[in-house]
């Protein structure tokens, strides 16, 4: 479990439950430093994964150096869902924010695993 | 004539200006400048949309600063801090106006010319391919950089990005970048 701060997400991961949960905003200078834990924690989780993996997304802003790591978070989880243990996403997005939208589905189409998209409202 | 930091700073301070800044570009300045602008957007009460889109292009365009200024450079000014750029945000017909500025080596200016204007004459589809292209298949520099940072300031914004390069001395240009939101 990692704490958000004014710069970056928390992030939640229950392996035994497989939940994933990273919330709030992430705009780090340096991105990789903030998401490597995660990407390591997938790589150890995806020797072993659940059945099912469930990955709750829900970013108030995320700048370019961050999309590029939850790329990286996201091609782990494709690999686990490839090998046949089943993965979604939901991707939340606040009502009115048509940049959220779009972005999840980037995502969407580049990734190889089912995304659901949420809008929360306000 | 030579480029001078003072007037092209004093000129572009001007008029109704949010923020004018000049002096080290760091994690903590980015910082205080997105909680300054943040405050100042709730008292003018300004439109949920101006908000996002003008956070965006501040984030995307002090990051760019941040990554690409180097620390020293050679033959300018010593009273000029290390990693120098500058920042002013103002507001112009109801419009507010991001500018940044910053050395570029001359070596660079050829690369960085070619990529605006290749940016600036791609449309909206375009411009999302170009980014889901670049994030992708472009590996993040050591320091955090991914190459996205104007594409995405112009795919958020719709707007063209407005630049100069202005020619300081044999090795360095000051490149102005303006941006409209």
């Amino acid at each position: 479990m990692i704490e958000g701060t004014p710069k970056t997400p928390s992030v939640k991961f229950d392996p035994e439950k497989g939940v994933i949960e990273i919330k709030g905003r992430s705009i780090p200078e340096n991105s990789i430093e903030f998401y490597k834990p995660l990407v390591d924690w997938l790589e150890h989780y995806g020797k072993s994964p659940l059945n099912k993996t469930l990955v709750n997304v829900q970013l108030e802003y995320f700048n370019t150096s961050s999309s590029k790591c939850i790329l990286d978070v996201f091609k782990k989880l494709e690999a686990i869902h490839k090998a046949n243990h089943d993965v979604v996403i939901n991707w939340f997005y606040e009502e009115d924010d048509e940049d959220m939208l779009e972005a999840g589905e980037d995502y969407e189409s580049i990734i190889r695993v089912p995304f659901k998209m949420i809008e929360i409202d306000d | 004539m030579s480029f001078n930091i003072r007037n092209y700073f004093d000129d572009l301070s001007k008029g109704d200006v949010v923020i004018a800044y000049k002096g080290s570009i760091t994690s903590d300045l980015i910082n205080d400048v997105l909680e300054a602008v943040e405050k100042k957007l709730d008292e003018v009460n300004a439109e949920g949309k101006t908000r996002k889109k003008l956070y965006n292009v501040l984030v995307e365009s002090l990051q760019n600063l941040y990554h690409h200024i180097e620390e020293t450079h050679e033959g300018i000014e010593e009273e000029l801090d290390p990693k120098f750029g500058v920042l002013v945000i103002a507001r112009e017909d109801g419009e507010y106006k991001v500018i940044t500025g910053n050395f570029v080596n001359s070596s660079k200016i050829k690369y960085l010319k070619e990529k605006i204007d290749k940016i600036n004459s791609l449309n909206k589809d375009e411009l999302k391919d170009m980014y889901k292209f670049i994030l992708n298949h472009q590996k993040l520099s050591a320091k955090g950089g991914g190459g996205l940072g104007l594409v995405d300031i112009a795919r958020k914004t719709g707007s063209k990005l407005v630049y100069s390069f202005y020619n300081y001395n044999d090795n360095y240009y000051f490149f102005n970048l303006e941006i409209k939101i």
